[in-house]
């Protein structure tokens, strides 16, 4: 079992390290240097960068050397927490991300969470009670939120909200809590406010896993165990429970880790379309006003998270599973 | 009636029945028609006693072990027919007679006798077994479900199940997962966890036909040593009938759901009457026989399910074939023996 | 009792007989609904094709005076012939909320004639014409026009922009399945062929891509797109930034395939009788698998489509001049704007349907491709 974990921390690690990559050359790939932009943005506004304060930015940033230089010395400023300044806001980019991260995982988190808890149920009902009405009504909904791409449902739901309730339904917090610190109260509204774009996010991934959980479940079901199980005088509620589902759990548990990048990815563009205060608009803005540091910031920092939650759900399926626990191989 | 001529004990007929099946017909609805997997089978089964039910696959043996225990899949549904049980004497119910067939079937009461008055055991012990939890786990499970029992004392117990059926290190293999264990020990967990609360009839599904020859041997030998000692019943369901000629006191030989001929298995062996069991017999291979012989198989096939012969279900295939009577009618069980009984129309 | 079996073995021998191909057919053939899905999708092909033909403005024709014109209700009778037409609509700027209204003038009715005459293009390419499905006399006056889907804040005809759109949509997607295609084939098989390091190797690379989040990434790469390039640049950057994330699944259908194949007797004992290596590929063991490509292949597009008119969507995908459903849908990116005209979120309604079709089609074909189990 620690073999199977240390090769998925691993392999995390290589993800976190592509991902660094990638983000790198975003930054990169606009033209010209990113430093003498950042320094004419300065002037132009009127803000004086010192000659001195320029070339302490030019080591730092390692200008002028190879691209692998560059790649270290950006690395090793992240490493002392130093993810560099936003052209556009004038500030350090720790400070623009500021909460909007933790909101984004908190959205990502949610919408994850209820996949697990509206999936497991539904598919198991879909494979036992197969070609009733409730699996019919499960598997077309499924097929809406696998064909309707989450930004649109996205719209079409504020739309609706809008028309016909006159309520607009965006957004994490209500206006008063919006700029408000930190509290219970604040905490409460965020959560009122999670169930409709976790929902929006997670409808696609949801409808994924019934169809891996029913499917799984139905061939477990034809199989012996399940009828020895009964013929020991199980009630046939314990027989589901203890014996097929807890088989089928486990591609389900290893698949549903993978639908955390999707729901991240997602994120972005719903949150731009429900106007949420998360990473998604920001990174928009930046992109479009070529704020490399905090576009490129946001990229790495998307993508660790994402591998942190991937990993999370691998160990989960460690847990679970018996047979990776004891197997050598 | 009907019900006096089934083969019985041939060690004693003053005895009273543990289960009198009683015309069970146990038939599937598909959407290509209907499957009539048993359709009238009759037979009684005494305490100590083991029954051979033999047949080729298809003919209902397995659904008729499971309507027994009212475990057969959806959309099968036994239609007719009494299944009377007599529970044993102990825990106050004091030797009832209970027709399962009625009851119904994820109850309170089958499922007090399933495991533990009744138990079943099967083919492939690989997949019988969950492959998420141990073996131990699965066993003390059944003695929890049945018995007043705490965790320590159900595990002592299983241990001790384990041993008795000659599993070796009882202590390590109780925490170990099925596929840990060799074919053969397999099934003798097998063994202990249908054992595992004392029934008095136990149901055996082809348990050796997925074991190797040296296998089936120390199987067959564990189950009658475990018979001797806690005297209970078998109803060993095979299509080995080297198995039933060395396991069975009595013999009921099934056809598309049917049964064509019971008696004792002496009688059965060397003094066959149906033409399906002659055959049968014949189309063994010998070790004494001529070499370059040619085995005789049975003409035809199993016709399918869907396409079932119209009067005898054997005739189609019958040596002795009579026009106008064996496709036209039914034959039903007429006794010819001493507890030997065929059902065909050359012994009207 | 011979009849049934004599009518059983005459179709036993059909089915022996049968190409593999034949065989996917008549299993695909049982599944209406993914029938339904191929009619669904060979319709949008045609209009991939012939989109000019049922386009009657032109997509790029603004005209201030007619911005955000709610869709014109057809009727289709006039009295007691049959005589589709519209009425005549004039707007005018609303002096509080500075907004144009329109209103329909039921005295001028302009009937809706088939093949009519419209703006010049050349069908397929190649022959030119100026004939279209429907259209209006005089077409090409601006008042006296038909706008069957109203028309965007610029005034432009939003069913015509919908035809063009759809053209560049449906190709983008093909274009970014066949690379994806590509490079799912290849390094799938090296990867299941070969196994060893390779494998590892492939595999590792697999997980890490899959473990990314993609927006983000095409966000950043799109983003970095230089503003001067043309159209057409664009158009196939988006597609490979799209593919270089997109191939890990079929990498994957073609590695399981490979692998499961590999210990296969037919490969063994083709390999014994003295095949290369190429050959045992190409001849033996691809023909095994097409039918799981093709399928793969079918439920790859769908993807496609929706990350084009995500990123399009955004204003990082392809830009104005160039339509696709996901810059139609730019359009309608806030609720404000959604809220006084809904009908500028029609373009999501071929989205939906589209992948909801290639959905199915791929279901069924993946259904069908192992006519042999």
């Amino acid at each position: 079992m620690l073999a199977y974990i240390g090769r998925r921390v691993v392999l995390a690690v290589f993800t976190v390290w592509a991902i660094s990559v990638l983000s790198f050359v975003i930054i990169q790939l606009p033209p010209g240097d990113y430093v003498t932009s950042y320094i004419a943005q300065m002037a132009s506004t009127g803000s004086v960068v010192s000659d001195e304060e320029a070339e302490n930015l030019r080591i730092q940033y390692g200008l002028g050397q190879p691209m692998y230089v560059q790649y270290l010395k950006w690395m090793r400023l992240i490493a002392e927490g130093n993810f560099g300044m936003s052209m556009e806001w004038r500030r350090p980019v720790t400070e623009v991300i500021g909460e909007r991260l933790w909101l984004t995982v908190a959205v990502s988190g949610a919408a994850l969470i209820l996949t697990w808890v509206l999936a497991l149920p539904i598919g198991i009902y879909s494979a036992v009670r197969q070609y009733s009405p409730g699996d019919y009504l499960a598997t077309f909904v499924g097929f809406i939120g696998l064909a309707v791409p989450n930004f649109l449902l996205a719209l079409v739901l504020l739309y609706l909200g809008f028309v016909l309730f006159n309520a607009h339904i965006g957004g994490l917090f209500s206006p008063e809590f919006n700029d408000a610190p930190w509290s219970w109260a604040r905490a409460w509204d965020l959560l009122k406010h999670l169930p409709i774009p976790a929902l929006i996010l997670g409808l696609a991934g949801t409808a994924q896993q019934i169809r891996i959980m029913r499917a799984n479940l139905l061939d477990e079901l034809r199989k012996p165990y399940v009828v020895t199980a009964r013929s020991k005088g199980l009630p046939e509620s314990k027989v589901m429970t203890k014996y097929p589902v807890r088989v089928a759990l486990n591609p389900f548990a290893s698949t549903i880790g993978y639908t955390l990048p999707y729901i991240v990815s997602g994120s972005i563009i719903v949150s731009l379309v429900l106007g949420l205060p998360t990473v998604g608009p920001l990174l928009l803005k930046a992109l479009i006003a070529q704020d490399m540091f905090l576009a490129g910031t946001i990229v790495l920092l998307l993508g660790v998270m994402t591998v942190i939650g991937t990993l999370v759900s691998d160990i989960l399926l460690v847990w679970i599973d018996p047979r990776i626990r004891l197997e050598e191989t | 009636m009907m019900g006096d001529v089934v083969a019985g004990s041939s060690v004693s007929s003053s005895r009273e029945a543990l289960l009198s099946v009683r015309n069970l017909k146990t038939y599937f609805p598909r959407d290509e028609g209907l499957v009539k997997a048993v359709d009238g089978v009759s037979f009684d089964l005494y305490p100590g006693v083991t029954l051979g039910v033999v047949g080729e696959s298809g003919c209902g043996k397995s659904v008729t072990a499971r309507s027994i225990l009212r475990i057969v899949d959806r959309p099968g549904r036994i239609v007719e027919g009494e299944i009377r049980f007599r529970r044993p004497e102990a825990g106050g119910r004091g030797g009832q007679v209970v027709d399962l067939a009625k009851l119904a079937p994820d109850g309170l009461e089958i499922r007090s006798i399933r495991g533990a008055e009744i138990a079943l055991i099967f083919q492939e012990p690989m997949s019988s077994f969950s492959p998420v939890h141990s073996v131990g786990n699965q066993i003390i499970e059944a003695i929890r479900l049945h018995q007043p029992v705490g965790r320590q004392e159900a595990r002592a117990k299983t241990i001790e199940m384990l041993r008795r059926v000659g599993v070796s290190s009882p202590e390590q293999r109780v925490d170990q997962l099925a596929y840990q264990l060799s074919g053969g020990l397999r099934q003798r967990a097998m063994i202990a966890m249908a054992l595992s609360c004392q029934p008095t009839l136990l149901i055996a599904d082809e348990p050796t036909t997925a074991l190797d020859v040296t296998t089936q041997t120390q199987i067959l030998e564990l189950m009658r040593q475990l018979q001797q000692e806690d005297g209970m019943a078998i109803m060993l369901i095979t299509h080995d009938l080297g198995v039933v000629a060395e396991m069975a006191t009595d013999v009921a030989v099934m056809y598309l759901g049917r049964v064509v001929e019971q008696g004792p298995v002496d009688a059965i062996f060397h003094a066959p009457r149906h033409p399906y069991t002659r055959a049968l017999l014949r189309s063994i291979p010998r070790i004494r026989s001529r070499s370059r012989e040619r085995l005789t198989p049975i003409a035809g096939s199993v016709p399918h399910p869907y396409d079932r012969p119209t009067g005898c279900p054997f005739h189609p295939r019958c040596t002795d074939f009579m026009a106008g009577t064996c496709d036209r009618q039914e034959p039903t069980l007429r006794p010819v023996g001493d507890q030997h009984a065929v059902s065909c129309f050359l012994y009207r | 009792m011979a009849e049934p079996t004599a009518v059983a073995d005459a179709t036993k021998q059909r089915i022996f007989v049968a190409s593999q191909w034949q065989l996917m057919w008549w299993r695909f053939r049982k599944h209406r609904v993914a029938v339904v899905s191929a009619l669904v999708v060979a319709g949008f092909y045609l209009a991939v094709l012939g989109a000019d033909f049922l386009a009657y403005a032109n997509p790029d024709a603004s005209e201030a005076q007619r911005s955000l014109m709610p869709p014109q209700r057809v009727y289709w009778f006039d009295g007691w012939r049959f005589r589709p037409h519209v009425y005549a609509v004039k707007g005018v700027r609303d002096q509080q909320s500075f907004r144009r209204v329109y209103r329909a003038d039921p005295d001028q009715k302009i009937p809706i004639r088939f093949f009519a005459e419209g703006f010049e293009y050349r069908f397929l390419g190649v022959i030119p014409t100026t004939r279209h499905l429907i259209g209006v006399d005089g077409g090409l006056d601006a008042t006296r026009t038909i706008f069957l889907l109203g028309t965007d804040v610029q005034g432009r005809d939003l069913w015509s922009r919908l035809m063009y759109g759809t053209r560049i949509s449906l190709t983008i997607g093909l274009f970014g399945v066949t690379v994806s295609l590509v490079l799912g084939v290849v390094l799938g098989g090296f990867s299941g062929f070969y196994g060893g390091i390779i494998d590892t190797v492939i595999q590792r690379t697999i997980e890490i891509l899959r473990s990314i989040p993609t927006i983000p990434l095409w966000m950043g790469l799109a983003a970095a797109l230089p503003r001067e390039w043309s159209v057409l640049q664009v158009y196939f950057a988006i597609t490979i930034i799209i593919s270089l994330l997109g191939w890990t699944e079929l990498a994957r259908v073609v590695r399981g395939r490979f692998l499961s194949m590999r210990e296969e007797d037919f490969v063994v004992s083709a390999r014994l009788v003295g095949c290369t290596q190429m050959r045992t590929i190409f001849v033996h063991m691809v023909p095994s698998f097409m039918s799981h490509i093709i399928a793969a292949t079918t439920l790859a597009l769908p993807a496609m489509i929706i990350s084009e008119t995500a990123l399009s969507f955004l204003g990082l995908g392809l830009r104005p001049p160039a339509i696709s459903w996901g810059v139609l849908l730019q359009q309608a990116q806030n609720v404000q704007t959604v809220a006084i005209s809904p009908w500028l979120m029609l373009p999501a309604v071929p989205v939906i349907i589209a992948v909801m079709a290639f959905n199915f089609l791929g279901d069924g074909l993946r259904d069908a491709a192992d006519p042999y189990t």
